[in-house]
């Protein structure tokens, strides 16, 4: 198994006919993820490489049957088109966009809660999701990925996303779904809504978690793990060296006073029973052990 | 963005929250100029983004000419935390009856805009947070309703603001709101805010973030980009479009990708080295950002090795192997270079650098060898 998207998933990109959803719509398809449409305002009827562009995501959805949405539209068309999605009764909203204003953000996750509490919304300004061998939505190297489990990936840095995945696919150790969850200061999904899908899943045995500087996700992560997690995490957080009052890149990565620092939420992690790397590659070595412990 | 305390003045100002009457001075004539026109006595403030003004000897009364004079003389030209005073800010001074705080940002974890008010203000909040907790009223703001007048009179009154001030200081929540999300405002900070003794509520201090990523509907942002108190890397990297932090070290670093360039400073840390920068080159890692990139790090004096750790997701290794080739040309540079690349196309852009390996161009196979290879030859010295 694997959580939120398998091999049956049907996705429509929102932004398929921009050079971006162009190219990573189509390299999704290439990893044999199910893309069944293409919405783009005022381009229905067109087509992209065999795949049908519609108006709506509501048009699109009714042709289709699609259950998952990628959005790959500029920051100005994000929050509409994600509301449009969430609308038409789309399940799972991916949204790579970068650069959406804060406050466009917190209105979108407002308006999510209240109006459309069944939609899961990753991201944005994450690199999506790949359940390797089954599907992938957004912008991982589906090569990197090793298929079969058993372990589940959940980070907030694309780059060190694909740092983990290699780690692990270079031992042979295989995962069951990589999430990235994204930089921003409001994510949709956030460590905990996919640290409890992975618990609950059967297939993944074991969790890589990948946090950074910032915010306070990490230490509700351990609250969560040392309550309800069964399965053994491993943790990395990144920016140790970071400065205080300095923004790390993402938005949401930056040590405000003593709020946010790493040493914090290794702290946190490791009062919770979790395994804490000092690196990625260190994260990759303590799961193959946890891995090879399982077996 | 974080503004200067004069330019959140001026934001204040836009939005009706009544601030001080004032203006900034870069020379000490200016800065008489200013207080005569004001009428004393007038603060003199010294404009840099760092805590501590004061007991820096950066914030200093005015009763007169004269002191105005050897104040701004003193202020200007102060090294405050590193930071060079290079403009003051010249206000009126205020008669003060009480101090409080008064701030607006998003609180990530709740997912909802915070306001927190206390009748503890003047001070450091981050004291008042962590010896007095209960000192601070907090209000979470749902998105889609804004504040709700009543619910602001009963957040002042949590706070135990003086009766006096209440209508003032809900009338200042309500405007400081609007600045914080009209103004796309990432944190809107007053303190202390103040009440006179004539019964006026009053911004005596202004800190204020932008969010950058909002910048497309603010044209009159541009008023904020003056810059001279930055770090010159910075300047010159914010003019090339990168996202670049200056720190203290000896190893310059590029990477791609927030999250890699963060963990990349990590592990030169640990393996004895320490980080001149972060510098995220991004998704489009071609020649032309890797050559600024470049650029940048070796316009610092102390770089002694460059560290570029990439793994291609979308950025295909043999572009930046190219990128770095071309770079080096074009930049004319002599700084040893150690890189590490995994991912897209990984094997073709160790085939493109393989001819051009010496000891000033080395490739390791992983992030660890590579920062530990590029910590050896900062550590040696030899530029």
């Amino acid at each position: 198994m694997s959580i939120f998207i398998d091999e049956n998933t049907k996705v429509i990109v929102q932004g398929l006919t921009g050079s971006q959803g162009r190219f990573h719509g189509l390299r999704n398809r290439a990893y044999g993820t199910k893309v069944v449409a293409g919405v783009t305002p005022g381009k229905g009827g067109e087509s992209v490489e065999g795949i049908p562009i519609y108006d709506s995501v509501a048009e699109a959805v009714a042709a289709t049957g699609a259950t998952a949405s990628f959005v790959v539209v500029p920051p100005k068309a994000a929050g509409e088109a994600i509301l449009q999605a969430a609308a038409a009764g789309i399940a799972l909203i991916v949204c790579i966009t970068e650069h959406i204003p804060a406050k466009d953000e917190a209105l979108v996750f407002a308006r999510l809660r209240r109006d459309f509490p069944g939609t899961r919304l990753l991201g944005p300004n994450c690199p999506g999701l790949i359940s390797p061998g089954k599907s992938n939505i957004g912008i991982t190297a589906g090569e990197i990925a090793l298929p079969g489990g058993p372990v589940g990936i959940v980070s907030r840095s694309g780059t060190l996303t694909y740092q983990a995945l290699h780690e692990l696919s270079q031992q042979g150790v295989g995962q069951t779904t990589c999430v990235g969850i994204g930089g921003d200061p409001v994510p949709g999904t956030n460590f905990v809504d996919v640290l409890s899908a992975f618990e609950a899943d059967p297939e993944t045995r074991a969790v890589i978690m990948i946090g950074e500087i910032g915010g306070s996700e990490e230490e509700r992560a351990a609250e969560y793990i040392r309550d309800h997690m069964t399965k053994p995490v491993v943790a990395y957080i990144a920016g140790v060296t970071a400065p205080p009052g300095r923004k790390m890149g993402h938005a949401g990565a930056i040590v405000s006073g003593s709020h946010g620092t790493a040493q914090a939420k290794m702290d946190a992690l490791r009062a919770a029973g979790v395994i804490v790397a000092k690196n990625p590659t260190e994260a990759g070595e303590k799961m193959v052990e946890v891995v090879h412990a399982l077996a | 963005m974080d503004l200067f305390e004069y330019q959140g003045k001026q934001y204040f100002a836009r939005y009706g929250i009544p601030v001080s009457d004032g203006d900034v001075a870069d020379t000490v004539e200016d800065a008489v100029a200013v207080a005569n026109r004001i009428g004393y006595p007038v603060v003199i403030k010294a404009q840099v983004q760092v805590g501590g003004r004061g007991k820096a000897g950066g914030v200093k009364l005015a009763a007169n000419e004269d002191e105005a004079r050897t104040h701004a003389t003193s202020i200007l030209g102060l090294d405050i935390k590193g930071h060079i005073v290079h403009r003051l800010w010249v206000e009126h001074a205020s008669d003060i009856k009480r101090e409080y705080y008064a701030s607006f940002t998003l609180d990530r974890a709740e997912k909802a805009h915070l306001c927190m008010l206390s009748a503890k203000g003047g001070v450091d909040i981050e004291q008042v947070v962590e010896e007095d907790p209960a000192a601070i009223a907090r209000l979470y703001v749902n998105p889609i309703d804004g504040v709700d007048r009543q619910e602001l009179e009963r957040l002042v009154d949590e706070a135990g603001i003086d009766a006096e001030a209440k209508t003032g200081v809900v009338e200042m929540l309500e405007k400081l709101y609007r600045c914080y999300i009209d103004g796309d405002a990432d944190l809107v900070e007053i303190n202390p805010l103040i009440l006179t003794p004539d019964g006026r509520v009053h911004a005596l201090d202004a800190k204020v973030t932008l969010d950058d990523d909002a910048a497309f509907r603010h044209p009159e942002w541009s008023d904020f980009a003056y810059d001279q108190d930055g770090d010159a890397r910075e300047t010159l990297a914010r003019s090339k479009g990168l996202n670049y932090v200056g720190l203290d070290g000896s190893v310059g670093i590029i990477a791609n990708g927030a999250g890699l360039a963060m963990s990349t400073l990590d592990v030169v840390n640990q393996v004895g080295g320490s980080a001149a920068n972060f510098l995220d080159c991004g998704g489009g890692a071609n020649a032309d950002v890797m050559a600024d990139a470049l650029e940048v790090i070796n316009s610092d004096p102390r770089v002694r090795v460059i560290l570029i750790n990439i793994f291609g997701g979308i950025v295909r290794c043999d572009d930046v192997a190219n990128g770095v080739l071309l770079a080096i040309e074009r930049v004319g540079l002599s700084t040893p270079i150690v890189i590490r690349l995994d991912g897209t196309n990984a094997p073709l852009a160790r085939e493109i650098l393989t001819p051009h390996l010496s000891d000033r161009m080395i490739l390791e196979p992983t992030m660890i060898s590579a920062a530990k290879r590029a910590a050896e030859i900062a550590n040696k010295g030899s530029k």
